[in-house]
């Protein structure tokens, strides 16, 4: 087999895994010989036909597979083409693409091929001709493989930048049903061992004072020791003191990932754990993957069901809230919630729900406070903390530093005073919180809603939600799903009927602007009780 | 001022700075200052600003020593944007500086800086894309590309480069600027260059972005195709540049990259 026909099918398998960063750490190579550097920011060489950033040439080093996962393309009992990289086929690959710009570095995982640890001495020696012989600077990202010795695994992370372990599914329960193979421990005993040595790594840092070579990234620009086009003189760069190099130990830190919709956790749930690993395993990142159903199983939803990509964009927006935005789990959805909204993002919900903090005054909130304002981002917050130390923002200056309005006029106060000429109404404030798409699908619903409490309901959603899809038997959402069709007409019907009295949920006592807002709006506050797995079903795909 | 209401310069970093200088010895602002191509809107004459070179050190020691490095830099910075008025933009704001200060960068609300730093946020944007998007094809050991950027990004593309392959050779050609970044082990330059065209690919050459092509091909997964995502993260101006988009000439001789036929894959 060559290597076109071994690069198409490795690819293949290895594109379900949703990491594709290339960021965290900044390193360049040393003069003489050599090749390759990182930056921290990371950059995306492409975008994909499905608009995901091509970063890494992700490949698998094997699809030959010893464990026979239900939701995996790769598990033993299915059928189609196996292959096997060489280790130095796959480096010289790799440096080949590099040279060309074509990537920033290798994201390399595996099917387990003959045992685990096996596998990791294959990926192992890739990973060696690439760092040791090639003296390739670039970033590699390295998967773990679980069940694999601890030194194999310790050995792999002195050559990799980022190494992660797939959780696979969000719950032990549902690990146990569709991947019989893995086990919890299996999984967190690697994730556990990176994690101690991660620390390791720090506590050499403090005693030694820096482990690596680093760029200096603060305040710099690419261009700046280079002369602009006609004018000044070039800088001497300045005398850095040499520090003892030291091999670190996964700089930039490990991820994992976990499939969305293939077992029936709520997103609280999800949250949680996901909460739970940033916390205790000091995760950089965690991915959420929608499933997609290419494998007939009576464990799993359909073949041919949509894979749920707007509840995967809501965890990820929940998952940003709580990375960057000093959100907790907790608050994003509380005990009464179980899921997201399908139709308004997590923070809005969440200053729905907290009307007595809003409107807020832009030139008094700090800049945690800002952070919470929905419409408001990481940039906008710092934008606005930079401009104000100099003078008092108006709306007008506000927009002048690019700072988007849309929603966000609805909670801020510039100078004491709301946005000149402010709509309160309805549509202008469905229209300012909802994207398009989201109003569409929206005010669709509506009519269903509406639809349902003169005809017969049931006909007008199975038609037109396709969610008809889940409604095989069999499986536990089989089960959810048939336990509720009857209902949810009701469901849906009853949330007509609160939209046109009015919202259900509104802010208990202060009345604050947010509050009369929802009210006015109507947009229902979806409970426990009322949401279950037919909302995502029935909220349409991205199209 | 009035008959003199536009200024006209080579187009130099030097040559701003002698317009600086022209601005105060005559005490008045212009309406316009251009380029040697530029086309003026004044009904009245264009005062031809020349380059001088005391009178632009004078100007720029100023700059440094009253409104000092970082506010020099960021008018270096602008004079690589692609703001059509990109010069006045940096007058204003110089002569503002000598007056109020070099916190008037600072002061994000005011229309002037606020054009300013979206246009800066537009270079550094559009350098750190092609940081990615460049596909650079090998020939005869040289590594070479061409690039058709809005702003002149070539200064920052440099250092990056640099440190990526410090033992290759590259040429980077902006045929829209018509510069070349040129660069051999330990030395970076920038050169004006008319046209470049690359050689035909070798097969190894050949080989290589068949296999690129495949695997962009393949890394997508299609049930969650979504094409305005793509557009909106990577735009189509790119594309005409990057291997993933175009075809390789059948015929010998024939040159397709850059520039050739791009597919437009819905």
């Amino acid at each position: 087999m060559d290597v076109y026909e071994k690069l198409r099918i490795l690819t293949d398998a290895a594109k379900y895994d949703a990491s594709c960063a290339s960021s965290g750490i900044d390193r360049k190579v040393e003069r003489g010989g050599g090749m390759g550097a990182t930056l921290a920011g990371g950059i995306c060489h492409s975008f994909a036909g499905d608009g995901r950033c091509v970063t890494l040439l992700k490949v698998l080093f094997s699809n030959c597979c010893a464990y026979d996962c239900s939701y995996c393309v790769n598990r033993r009992s299915g059928s189609g083409p196996r292959a096997s990289f060489e280790p130095r086929e796959l480096a010289d690959l790799t440096m080949e693409f590099y040279r060309r710009n074509y990537i920033e570095g290798l994201f390399l995982s595996s099917g387990i091929l003959k045992n685990p640890d096996y596998t990791c001495e294959q990926m192992l020696k890739t990973l060696t001709i690439l760092r040791r012989e090639y003296g390739f600077g670039g970033y590699i990202h390295v998967k773990a493989i679980p069940g694999a010795d601890s030194w194999l695994t310790t050995a792999l992370g002195y050559l990799a930048d980022r190494m992660s372990v797939n959780i696979e599914l969000p719950s032990a329960g549902s690990l146990k049903q569709l991947a019989p193979d893995k086990s919890k421990d299996g999984v967190f005993s690697p994730m556990r061992l990176i994690r101690d040595k991660l620390l390791e790594g720090e506590e050499g840092t403090l005693l030694d004072g820096g482990r690596r070579t680093v760029a200096p990234v603060a305040g710099r620009y690419a261009g700046e020791n280079y002369p602009a086009p006609g004018g000044g003189e070039r800088k001497p760069a300045p005398r850095r003191r040499r520090r003892r190099k030291v091999e670190a130990f996964a700089p930039a830190g490990q991820s994992t990932q976990m499939i969305i919709g293939a077992s029936p956790e709520t997103d609280r749930q999800i949250l949680n754990l996901s909460q739970g690993l940033y916390r205790s395993y000091r995760l950089k990142r965690v991915y959420y993957s929608a499933y997609i159903s290419v494998v007939e199983s009576v464990n799993l939803p359909a073949v041919g069901t949509p894979p749920p990509l707007w509840r995967e964009h809501r965890l990820y927006q929940a998952d940003w809230l709580m990375r960057c935005y000093g959100f907790s789990a907790g608050e994003i959805l509380d005990e009464r919630h179980a899921f997201l909204h399908p139709y308004l993002d997590p923070k809005c919900q969440w200053a729905l729900r907290h009307p007595e903090l809003f409107p807020m005054e832009v030139n008094r909130a700090s800049y945690e406070e800002l952070l919470r304002v929905p419409g408001l981002g990481v940039d906008s917050a710092r934008r606005i903390v930079r401009a104000r130390r100099v003078c008092s923002l108006s709306w007008d200056a506000l927009r002048n530093i690019g700072v988007v309005l849309k929603r966000a006029r609805y909670f801020l106060l510039c100078r004491g005073k709301t946005f000149p000429g402010l709509s309160r109404n309805r549509q202008a404030f469905l229209r300012a919180m909802l994207s398009d798409r989201e109003r569409k699908l929206y005010e669709k619903r509506e009519k269903w809603g509406q639809l349902s409490l003169f005809d017969d309901g049931s006909d007008s959603l199975g038609g037109s939600g396709g969610c008809g899809s889940l409604l095989h038997g069999g499986s536990p959402w089989g089960t959810i799903s048939a336990a509720s069709t009857g209902p949810m007409t009701a469901v849906s019907g009853a949330s007509a009927g609160r939209s046109a009295s009015g919202g259900t949920l509104s802010g208990n006592g202060s009345g604050g602007l947010s509050g009369d807002l929802l009210y006015e709006a109507g947009i229902p506050m979806l409970t426990v009780a009322e949401k279950n797995e037919m909302e995502w079903a029935g909220a349409p795909v991205w199209e | 001022m009035g008959v003199d209401s536009c200024f006209r310069y080579d187009g130099t970093m030097e040559g701003w700075l002698c317009c600086v200088f022209e601005t105060y010895r005559l005490k008045a602002m212009p309406q316009q200052i251009i380029g040697p191509e530029g086309q003026e809107l004044s009904l009245f004459g264009c005062r031809q600003v020349e380059t001088v070179e005391a009178h632009a050190d004078r100007v720029r020691r100023g700059i440094r020593e009253k409104l000092g490095e970082g506010f020099w830099l960021t008018l270096r910075h602008l004079f690589c944007t692609c703001l059509p008025d990109r010069e006045l933009v940096m007058l204003d704001l110089t002569c503002r500086g000598f007056r109020y200060g070099p916190l008037i960068l600072q002061v994000e609300g005011d229309p002037v800086v606020a054009k300013a730093r979206k246009a800066l946020t537009r270079l550094f944007s559009e350098s750190h894309l092609l940081k990615g998007f460049i596909r650079f094809s090998v020939q005869s050991g040289v590594l070479v590309t061409t690039i058709g950027p809005k702003n002149f990004v070539l200064p920052y593309l440099a250092a990056h480069f640099r440190h990526r392959f410090p033992e290759e050779r590259f040429l980077i050609y902006d045929e829209i600027h018509r510069m070349a970044l040129v660069y051999r082990p330990h030395e970076t330059a920038i050169v004006p260059m008319e046209d470049f065209r690359p050689e035909r690919p070798d097969e190894a050459e050949l080989a290589c972005r068949r296999l690129w092509r495949l695997f962009y091909d393949t890394i997508e997964i299609k049930p969650r195709h979504n094409p305005k995502c793509r557009q909106t993260h990577m735009p189509k101006r790119y594309w005409k540049y990057m291997t993933e988009f175009t075809e390789d000439a059948v015929e010998p001789g024939e040159k397709s990259i850059p520039g050739g036929k791009w597919k437009n894959s819905q």
